[in-house]
Parts: structure tokens; sequence; C-alpha cells
């Protein structure tokens, strides 16, 4: 291997070279709902705007899965937390209209809290047996929304709330177009624009807590937990603020989920959409951010493609509709996770280290010598 | 070297039936290479494991630099200066050499998720010491050229260096290792002792388990032999290379 320093001239190069890339990548993030907005029509805005959310969810997720090597089936829960919070705090359910930013930071504040809930008992389990009592974990929490609507009817059950105030911000409020200089900025756009600046704020955040000392203590985790005590990492302490900061964000996301949807019902967090953001993880790249947030985008909008395209194409060659586009959708979907996981096994985007993993480019396995 | 940095008070465990140690009392001096030696299943490893708070002692006491050490957790017994390598190398694998001697800078380093998410002055320059520490021990341990190949991709003896590194980034008082000269050549193990020579000089207590025999004559300053969990003898290397308990010890480990 050339280990070479990069010359004066090839670092200014490259300096450069990232300074017009954000630049593009800023004009098209900022133009984005207005091509897609005129070219596709607000239904796909619409999903532009859920994906943003889901890169908050498996961002949220990969500090577990990824950083800490903590399998969590129940994530969902925590999106619940953030979601339920804000609908009981600011709707007609109790007559409750909070400001949203008081509501956002508390329901990460409260999801974190469940993080560490669910994090306190599990501290010694890993792999299959953290799977399943994470699972349990989110399952109950769904229950439980289901059925806090007797004696005391706080949840509404089954029927979820409705009437949710919109995201808001003193009188503007995200729902209707805004007037601005001038300029009109219709409300998926505006969501559009929030969502946006949080998920960015959160890949901010992951990207400063990966290169940290807590980031290197939760990859030591993962690597070896025994060998990481031995460097003195408190495991204990390190994982369950794994669980909080992991949690934390979906209790972000579900907040705005819950303003944004202006409806919310237990059935919105079941396991189905657990393991969705867990594939999200996995499938962009465990561990990698710009692999997750891939992961994220790609099975947010994969599935609708598939939703919308898979009528007009059999109409188109068959003359007919030969098979549901609902369940063609999961099939193909299916389909599409086994491929990518045959023939990229470490996700569509890997790290440069699982990479290397995966492709088992190790030349000695003393490491896996049993005892 | 004269007072004891470490004292072991009668260390008894057991595993169900067996007796991995029975009654086990040693002290290691201030400034001293102190081995451990002893055929396999002695319980060598298990004293390290007891010593380190990964096992609980079924009896007995370990007092440390003065203070007991009783039923500490691991990362504690970390913070309080014992370091220790593994007989079957326990690196982080996918990480780097670079990062894995990182994470042993992480006992006396405080970032917390504030600082490392404001990148507040005193994370920032924390950040930058761990990282120059870091760099200088691989150095020390002369593997600097392969600070950014994961672990995993390093040779046996790098592997064996890296865990040293990593060790000696918690800054112990005592430094154990378990067998670190385990599947090295004659050169590696020239270059092992070197090293351990030269940590003891930079005022490190090493506490050695070793098989072999001509290393341990070699480098220690003093030398017990544990033999089926008991200790059956302590003393300077020349005397206990000719003790009669310890040579049928051996052979007899041998012929069995
Ligand atoms: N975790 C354990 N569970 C059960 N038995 C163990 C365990 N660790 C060690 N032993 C037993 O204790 C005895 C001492 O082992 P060990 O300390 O590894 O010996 P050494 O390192 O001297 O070769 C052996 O009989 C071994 O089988
Ligand atoms: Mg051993």
């Amino acid at each position: 291997m050339m280990a070479q320093l990069p010359g004066l001239g090839q670092f200014r190069r490259d300096k450069s070279a990232a300074v017009i890339a954000s630049i593009v990548m800023g004009i098209v993030l900022a133009a984005l709902p207005f091509l897609i907005g005129s070219g596709l029509g607000n239904s796909w805005l619409r999903i532009v705007d859920f994906a943003m959310l889901y890169i908050m969810l498996a961002l949220g997720l990969n500090i577990v899965v990824g950083f800490a090597g903590l399998l969590d089936l129940g994530y969902i829960a925590f999106y619940a937390v953030g979601a339920y919070l804000y609908a009981l705090l600011a709707s007609p359910q109790f007559g409750l209209h909070y400001p949203v930013w008081l509501i956002i930071p508390a329901g990460a504040a409260l999801a974190g809290f469940f993080g560490a809930l669910l994090g306190a008992p599990t501290l010694r389990l890993r792999g299959d047996y953290l799977a399943i009592v994470t699972l349990g974990f989110g399952e109950i929490v769904r229950i439980f929304l289901n059925n806090l609507n007797a004696p005391i009817n706080i949840t509404n059950g089954p029927q979820g709330i409705s009437g949710i105030d919109p995201l808001h911000f003193g009188g503007v409020t995200l729902a209707k177009p805004i007037s601005f200089l001038g300029f009109t900025i219709p409300s998926l756009h505006a969501y559009y624009y929030l969502f946006l600046g949080l998920a960015l704020f959160i890949v901010f955040v992951t990207i400063r807590l990966e290169n940290s000392r807590i980031g290197r203590a939760w990859v030591a985790i993962r690597e070896d937990e025994i060998a990481a005590k031995a460097c003195g990492i408190n495991t204990r302490n390190i994982k369950l603020l794994a669980f909080t900061m992991g949690a934390s964000f979906g209790g972000v996301a579900g907040g705005l989920f819950a303003g944004f949807q202006g409806f919310v019902s237990p059935e919105s967090f079941n396991l189905m959409e657990s393991i969705m953001v867990l594939c999200m993880v996995v499938l962009g790249g465990m561990g990698n951010i710009p692999g997750v947030i891939l992961g994220g985008v790609m099975l947010t909008i994969l599935p609708e493609i598939f939703r919308h395209g898979a009528g007009p194409v059999q109409l188109a060659l068959f003359g007919k509709i030969l098979l549901d586009p609902e369940a063609l959708r999961m099939l193909l979907f299916g389909l599409a996770l086994i491929v990518v996981m045959l023939y990229r096994p470490a996700g569509l985007w890997p790290s440069t280290t699982r990479r290397r993993e995966f492709k088992g480019e190790s030349t000695t396995d003393v490491l896996k010598e049993g005892e | 070297m004269s007072h004891s940095l470490l004292e072991a008070r009668a260390i008894g465990k057991n595993f169900g039936g067996v007796t991995a140690l029975r009654d086990v009392s040693l002290t290691i001096k201030q400034g001293e290479i102190y081995g451990l030696i002893g055929p396999n299943g002695a319980g060598k490893t298990t004293f390290f494991n007891v010593l380190t708070g990964l096992y609980h002692p079924d009896g007995g006491e370990i007092v440390f630099a003065g203070e007991t050490l009783q039923a500490s957790a691991p990362h504690k017994v970390a913070k309080r200066g014992i370091a220790r390598t593994f007989q079957n190398i326990r690196l982080f694998a996918n990480m780097t050499a670079m990062e894995n001697v990182m994470v042993g800078r992480h006992a006396r380093t405080h970032a917390g998720v504030l600082g490392a998410v404001l990148h507040d002055r005193r994370t920032v320059n924390e950040e930058a010491a761990i990282r120059q520490r870091a760099e200088e021990l691989l150095h020390y341990v002369n593997i600097a050229d392969r600070a950014d190949d994961l672990a995993r991709n390093l040779s046996y003896g790098d592997q064996r260096r890296l865990e040293i590194a990593r060790a000696l980034a918690t800054e112990p008082k005592l430094l154990a290792l378990d067998e670190p000269a385990a599947g090295m050549n004659g050169a590696e193990t020239g270059d092992l002792r070197e090293l351990i020579e030269g940590i003891r000089k930079d005022g490190i207590t090493v506490l050695l388990i070793e098989h072999d025999v001509k290393l341990v004559m070699g480098l220690c300053d003093r030398v017990a032999v544990l033999d089926y969990g008991e200790k059956i003898c302590e003393d300077i290397p020349s005397v206990v290379q000719n003790d009669p308990k310890v040579i049928e010890a051996y052979l007899g480990g041998s012929l069995a």
C-alpha cells in the first residue's frame, strides 16, 4: 500500500471540490420540492417529506444497531412516543395547544427516557435475545396506545387522535401557503424545508458523535465488549447512552409526523415499521452515515414507485391488471431486498471498514480463534 | 523498588467442581517485572480475570496501590491503573490500529455528548491530545506505519504489539500481559523482550504470564509458579528454575 501524504495542492483541490459539491448539493436540495411539485405532483412531494422523517429514524436506529451493535426491533416505539406526545399536547383531545418549539424537544426527551427504560433491563442481552425483548417492547407500547382509552380515555384507543395542530411557529402555520417577501411557499414545500433542516441537524449531530470519544466507545462495544471494559469504558452507561440518543431522534421524527399528518393512531407504529427502519439501516450500509441516508430515501421511495408503477405497467403489457398493485408492491420490494443482500451483503453504501470485512480481506484470523 | 504495588491475599476461585485458584497470595513490588508461570490450566488466566474484575473471586482480597480492589467492575479497575492484554488477542477488529489505541484513552478523558456535538475548545483540545498520544504509542511499540490499517489485517506479532499500545494508553501503574509471546518467532520474541524492558524503565510495573521459559527467566525479577490453582513457588528465576516441585509440575504436566 502506498501511504503517501497528499501534497498541499492536492489538499486545496480536494477542499475546493468539496465546497463546490456542497454548493451544488445545496442548490439541488433547495430546488427539489419545486422540481418534484411541478414535475410529479404533490403526492410525490409528500413522499419526499416522509423520506426526510425516515432519514431521521434510520440515523437514530443506526446509533443503536450500526454503531453500538445492539439489535433493536422495537425502535418504532420511540417514534410513537414522540408522535403521541405531540398529539396529546396539541390537539382538541385535552384542549391543550402547546407551542411546537416546546413539544418537539419534550418528545425527544421523553423518547430518550423510554430509550433508557428499554436499555436498562436489556444491558446483558445481545443478538437474538436482545432482538426478542426489544420486539416485545415495541409491541407493548403499541398495545398500550391501543388500549389507553378506558377506564380513562387518554389516547382514544384504536381510533387514534385527530385534529392535531399542524406544525406552526407563532402565527405562521405550515398547513397553509406562507407568503414571504412577495413569494408564496406552498404548505408541502414549507414542511420539506423544515424537515430537511432538522434532518441535516441530525446528520450533523451523528457525524460529530461518530468522530468522538463516545462514538469510538460505541464501536468498541460492538467489536468486543470485554476488551472495551478493560479499556475503562463503562459499558452500561455507554450502551444506555446509545439507546437514549437513538430514541431521542425517533422522538423528534415522531413529533414532526404528528404535526404533519394531523392524525395519529396505533396502527402507524406496528412491527412492520420497525423492520422497515431496520431495513433502511442494513440495506443502506450499517454504521455508515451516507449509506443509512441512502437506505432511508430508497426504502421510502421504492415501494411508492412499485405502487404507482405496477398498475400502468401491467395494463401496458397485458392489457389488464393481473395482480393487485398493493400486493405486487410488497412482492417486488421483498425481491429487491433479497437481491441487494445477495450482491451487496454489506449494504448499498457500506463504510470502508465493513466493505473490507465482508470481502474477507483479512490476512490473519487470530481474532476468531477460540478460547 | 521497595514497597508493594499489588498484594493478592488468599485468592480462591472455583468453576463448578474445578478449583481454578486456591489460596493464592502474591505480592508485586513497584517497578519490577513479575512472572507468573505454570502448566496449561494452572489458573494463570483466571488470576488475571479476577485481578481485572472480570471474575468475582470466591475468597480473598486484592490490595492495589494501598486500596482494596475487591469486587470492582473491570472499567473501574482500568481507571485505578491496571491494564491488561488477553491470551486470545482481543482487539477491536474492524477499527484501525490508531482507533484501537484512541479507545484506550477513554478512561483518562472526559468528553461527553454535548462536548462531542458542540466542539467546545476543551473537547477539541482533548481530542487532539488523544490522537497525539495514540500516535506516540504506535511509534513506541513500533507499528506507526500500520496506523490506518484495520486491526484485523495486522500480522499476529503486530496485533500483540497493538494490544500492548492500547493497554498503555490507559496510563497503567501495572501492565498485565497474558502470554504476549505466544505464536511469535525468535526475532519477534527478542523485540518483545526489549519492549517490555523499556516499559519497565518508564516506571510501569509488569506482570507477565508466559510459557517461553527462557523469556521469563531472562526478563523477570521474580517468578511465581502456579500448579492446579496453587502457588507452589515464588522466588528469583535462578532459584525457581531449580526447585524440585517446579520441575515436577512441568514434567508431570508434559507427561500427562
Ligand atoms: N470461565 C470458565 N468456566 C469454567 N472453567 C474455567 C473458566 N475459566 C477457566 N476455567 C478452568 O479453570 C482452570 C484454569 O484455567 P486458566 O486460568 O485458563 O489456566 P491457564 O491460563 O493457567 O492455562 C482450567 O481448568 C479451566 O478449564
Ligand atoms: Mg491462560
